[in-house]
Formats: C-alpha cells, sequence, structure tokens
C-alpha cells in the first residue's frame, strides 16, 4: 500500500541540495541537525550558495563545515565573529553566517560577538542556546540556568559561586549596531517554520547593510542534560522558555 | 625612477603594506608600532587601493581577522609588539594549521610579561621554534634597516603565497622607531586571483572549500604533519637568506641580527682597527637558519660570539650549526637596553679570544 504512494508526483518534501550526503553526528534528538536544515533551506530558497561563506565554531557544531554545501571556514573557539569580521570586510557583497553554541558565543567568545555586533558586522549570527557545552561531556555553561545539573555543577548551579546564566542575546539587542535580534526554538512543526522565516529575514537583511543580525536558537541537549529527547523537549519548555522567552526581541524600525 | 623618502619603519612598513597590494590590515595599539594602523588610517588606502584597514576590539580579534580574510585568498596581514603577538598565538598556529598565507610583523620590545616599552629581541624562541601550539613554523625575516623592512613586506607575501604559510617579519623598537632612508617600490596592483583552496563562494562544479586545522582521526592529522614538515624542508632548502661581512679572512666570527647587527658592525671595524680578525654574519631569515653557512665558518675560526637583545636565544641554534667545532658564546643586553659596541668588543675580547 504504502509502496504505491512513493511516486515523484507525490513528493512534497525533499533534502535541500545546500546540505551534504555526509552523515551527522549529533545526538538523535538534538536540535542541531534541524536548525542545519532550515538554515540551508534558506540559503536554497535564496539562490545564495555560490556566494554564501559560513564560518563553524568549536563545540558540538564543529564539524558543521562538514553539513553545509558552502564554503566554510572552522574558527578557533569563540572567534567566529572575528573571523567572520575578515570575511566581509574582504568580501563586502557576500553573505557570510557564523553558527555558534553558547560556550563559543557567550562565553570565550563574548568580546568577539559584543564588538562584531556593536561594529554593526553585516554577517548573520546563528546562536544555538541548549544551556550546555555538549561536545566535551555536559559542562557548565554561561547560560545554564541556576540549579541545573551539569558536570561541573553536579549540585545544581549555585549562583554565588558560579555566577549567573548570562542573557547575551538581551545584551547584544541593546547595542546600535545589532539590526535584527530575536529568539526562536525549533523543537516543534511551527516554531521550526518561525526559526526558518527569522534566519530568512536575517539573511536578507545582509544585503541592506544596516548592521549584525543574531538569531538565538533556544535548543535542547538530551544526551547533556541525561533526559530522552522527549523529556528534554519538556523540559526546555517549562525551563528553559521561562528565562530565554521565545520571540523577537529587536526588529528593524522601518 | 627611484622614490628616496625619509620615513620611520613603522610609517615605512605601513606604506610598504598598501604598495604591496595588501587586501586588508587588522591591529590593535600596542607601543613601540603604533604608527602602523595610524599611518595606514592617515593614508585611507581603502581611496587609494581598495584595502581594508580595521582597527579590531583586541589583538586576538584581529589574528582572527586575517584568518577570515586570509582564507578568502587575500592579502591580509596584522602587525603587534611582543605582548600583543603572544596574544596572537592561538590564531597562528590554526592560520599554519589551516596552511594559509599571511604576514605578522611582531615589532619587538622587552619581556617577559608587560615588559619594557623598549627595543628587544627576546621573542627570538617565540617566533622560530614555535609559540603557538603544534608542530608548526612561521618564516621569519629579520630586518635590520627600514628599507629591509620595506623589501620584507613584498618579499614576506611573496614567500606567505608561495608556501601557503604564515610569515612574520620579527623587527624591534628600533627599526621601528628609527627614520632612514628608504627607496620605496612602485604599486603592485591587488590581486584579483581566486585560489582554488580558498573560501571565495562555492562554485558549481567544483566541491565546497573548507579551511580547517581540524582531523580528528590521528592518521589523517599525521598526513597533515608530514605535509607540512615536507614544505618546512622545501622552504629550508630553498630560502635560507643571510649577509657576511668580512668573513674571507676572518679568525673569529659575530652572529648577530636586526638591530644588534648594526651595533656588532661597529664592533666589528673597531676589532679590525686594533688589528682582530673578526667578521660577522648576518640571517636575514631566522627560519629557516643558516646553519650550512655557519657550520662551515666554523671550520675557518677559533670561535663565535653571538651578540642578541636577550638573555641567549638564537645562540642555540648557532651551537647546533657548528656542532661543538668551535667555541660560541653569548653576549647579551636585555630589558629593552641596547648594548654598545665597546662592550660587544671586550665581550669578544674576554670570552672568545682570550676564554
Amino acid at each position: 500500500m504504502a509502496e504505491n504512494l512513493i511516486k515523484p508526483e507525490n513528493l512534497v518534501y525533499k533534502k535541500t541540495s545546500v546540505m551534504t550526503d555526509k552523515v551527522m553526528h549529533y545526538c538523535p534528538g538534538c536540535g542541531h541537525g534541524t536548525a542545519h536544515r532550515i538554515l540551508a533551506e534558506v540559503i536554497d530558497e535564496m539562490g545564495i550558495q555560490n556566494e554564501t561563506i559560513g564560518v563553524a565554531p568549536v563545540g558540538c557544531s564543529v564539524l558543521a563545515y562538514n553539513y553545509f554545501d558552502v564554503d566554510m571556514t572552522e574558527a578557533a573557539h569563540g572567534r567566529a565573529p572575528a573571523v567572520a569580521t575578515g570575511i566581509r570586510r574582504v568580501f563586502p557583497e557576500k553573505y557570510v553566517f557564523t553558527y555558534q553554541g553558547d560556550g563559543d558565543l557567550a562565553a570565550i567568545g563574548t568580546a568577539e560577538t559584543i564588538h562584531a555586533c556593536n561594529r554593526g558586522e553585516n554577517i548573520l549570527i546563528v546562536f544555538i542556546n541548549n544551556g550546555i557545552y555538549g561536545m566535551t561531556g555536559g559542562q557548565m555553561a554561561p547560560t545554564t540556568l541556576e540549579g541545573m545539573k551539569s558536570s561541573t555543577s553536579p549540585r545544581g548551579r549555585d549562583i554565588k559561586t558560579m555566577g549567573n546564566p548570562l542573557k547575551i542575546t538581551e545584551l547584544v539587542a541593546q547595542l546600535p549596531g545589532s539590526y535584527f535580534v530575536t529568539r526562536q526554538s525549533v523543537h516543534t512543526p511551527g516554531s521550526v517554520r518561525k526559526a526558518k522565516r527569522a534566519i530568512k529575514k536575517a539573511m536578507e537583511y545582509q544585503k541592506l547593510n544596516k548592521g549584525t543580525c543574531l538569531v538565538e536558537i533556544v535548543s535542547n541537549c538530551n544526551s547533556g542534560w541525561k533526559m530522552t529527547p522527549v523529556q528534554a523537549n519538556k523540559w526546555m519548555e517549562e525551563n528553559m522558555f521561562p528565562f530565554f522567552p521565545l520571540g523577537d526581541i529587536k526588529v528593524p524600525q522601518e | 625612477m627611484k622614490e628616496l623618502r625619509l620615513m620611520k619603519g613603522n610609517e615605512a612598513l605601513a606604506e610598504a603594506a598598501i604598495r604591496a597590494g595588501a587586501d586588508a590590515y587588522f591591529g590593535y595599539p600596542i607601543t613601540p608600532q603604533s604608527e602602523v594602523i595610524e599611518y595606514l588610517m592617515a593614508e585611507n588606502p581603502a581611496e587609494r587601493t581598495g584595502m581594508v584597514v580595521l582597527q579590531a576590539e583586541s589583538e586576538l580579534a584581529a589574528i582572527n581577522m586575517v584568518y577570515g580574510a586570509a582564507g578568502c585568498g587575500k592579502k591580509a596581514m596584522t602587525s603587534s609588539s611582543s605582548p600583543g603577538i603572544s596574544l596572537k598565538m592561538e590564531g597562528i598556529s590554526y592560520i599554519a594549521g589551516a596552511e594559509l598565507p599571511c604576514l605578522i610583523v611582531n615589532v619587538v620590545r622587552g619581556g617577559p610579561g608587560l615588559g619594557t616599552i623598549q627595543p628587544s629581541q627576546s621573542d627570538y624562541f617565540q617566533a622560530v621554534k614555535g609559540g603557538g601550539h603544534g608542530d608548526y613554523k612561521l618564516i621569519v625575516l629579520a630586518p635590520a634597516t627600514v628599507q629591509e623592512t620595506v623589501d620584507y613586506v613584498k618579499l614576506g607575501f611573496d614567500l606567505a603565497f608561495k608556501y601557503r604559510n604564515p610569515v612574520m617579519i620579527l623587527s624591534d623598537g628600533i627599526i621601528g622607531q628609527m627614520m632612514e632612508k628608504v627607496e620605496l617600490f612602485e604599486q603592485q596592483a591587488r590581486s584579483t586571483e581566486e585560489p582554488e583552496w580558498a573560501t571565495v563562494g562555492k562554485k558549481p562544479g567544483r566541491d565546497h572549500v573548507i579551511v580547517t586545522s581540524l582531523q580528528l582521526q590521528s592518521e589523517e592529522q599525521e598526513k597533515v604533519n608530514l605535509r607540512l614538515q615536507a614544505k618546512y624542508r622545501e622552504i629550508e632548502k630553498n630560502e635560507v637568506r643571510y649577509e657576511t661581512i668580512m668573513t674571507e679572512d676572518a679568525e673569529y666570527l659575530f652572529v648577530a641580527f636586526g638591530s644588534a647587527a648594526r651595533i656588532t658592525r661597529k664592533a666589528m671595524e673597531m676589532a679590525r682597527a686594533k688589528g682582530i680578525k673578526v667578521g660577522l654574519l648576518r640571517p636575514q631569515t631566522l627560519f629557516p637558519y643558516p646553519y650550512e653557512a655557519i657550520n662551515k665558518l666554523a671550520d675557518q675560526v677559533k670561535g663565535i660570539l653571538t651578540v642578541e637583545m636577550n638573555a641567549g636565544q638564537m645562540v642555540e641554534d648557532v651551537r647546533l650549526a657548528v656542532n661543538g667545532k668551535v667555541k660560541v658564546e653569548h653576549f647579551g643586553r636585555f630589558g629593552g637596553m641596547i648594548p654598545n659596541p665597546d662592550e660587544i668588543l671586550n665581550a669578544l675580547e674576554q670570552k672568545i679570544i682570550g676564554g
């Protein structure tokens, strides 16, 4: 029965050609794959594959350059916005994006993030915030919530000794150099569509040369959080979203 | 027609960068080299040649901007002084690992730590032996004059692109700050080439370009290292540069680079006036190092004195070159102090001739 339906004319969705056929290394249930896909789809739909240069971070998405079929550079930990600055300054006509996690963007790379956004570099920063260091095995991140357990906050994040979770996206929105700043998620079909629209807008804004666009995606880390994917998404809704509320933070004043 | 000017070392360096057809300069102010970015900003190269000049928020950011621009196949450069160069070391290691060309200038001041703003040569080890992590080499050019500073900007970019390797000009606070007559080369056009290894936007019919220094499989990383080592051997074979002065009849030898070589030359003349047959070998490349030339001279001379504005760094390479054939000693002033010819001559007499 099902076999009869698999015909070209019944095709409603296929993988974008802006993604390679490499098998992803991400854990099952992780949001990275979806975030990659919508970014690649935007590049595809805009027809800018040949004009786009990406910058991969250090973190779980260190190998992002294997999955996007665009020219890419692998930056040192936290330095992606500086690398992207170098690229966009010598290629002012091209589309340049960084793809960074919370440790990369909001801890070790805070200076590069703030200053690239404050200069108003005409790049897109995609920021995946899952409140934990995934690649190194679940240590505390700058965005780890108060009381949240990680391998370096095994009794939960204690604000008094470990400091506060950092809302860097709100910080970036304060800067005159940022143009469009929004916080999204990719854990439901509806949120995926919204996040994709945000990324598309941000990518299109690059041509206006009006400043930095940052799209935060609050995501899960079921492995690092030690939950099933379903539990992780539920936990994210109940705990991450109240502290990191979804929605646009800074929209262009037309 | 020759274009002669009286210029400060740092300003001449900046002018040479524009004329060499550099596409981008990213820097951060630090004494004694801030005139480089000041001169560039004043000259407005965006108008003159289309060159990008940007003051970064830190040395870290500056070197990573260089990394991004270099990955695009562009002639990118940065300059700094010792503490700033330490901050750039992470990026330099990445650039060497990703095999990208770029030019880095270190106008050296005394260290360690914040040290002093006065001239020094105490970053020899950092420039020549590594500095950053991993098995990598920079091509290191050591100018002794403002003229050589200018010439090495052009040579540096040429070598960087020939070998796809970062090149460092190891200058110091004397050469950066002093004014000398300099002959400027003509304006070179900025390149419009798009190297096949550069991230310029994926072209139809070719794989996407990935600029990375990451290999998770040990077997693959070893291959990268073997490729790098083969390249370094090739550089050693082709690019050794040095100058010898009055070595034909020399019974003793000075080895010194950069500013120290200029002062040592004076000491050599004073020694000659006293009847001491001493010559000078001045390495112009510190990697690759003129081991062979020094080894040959060791067959001829009775002893060698290295003169350095540090506590004894290059002397180790001279000893490697000499391999025990004759006595090799070091004389140095450091912490921003500059040796004078009298004390160099005295050191030769005490440590080598009388020693």
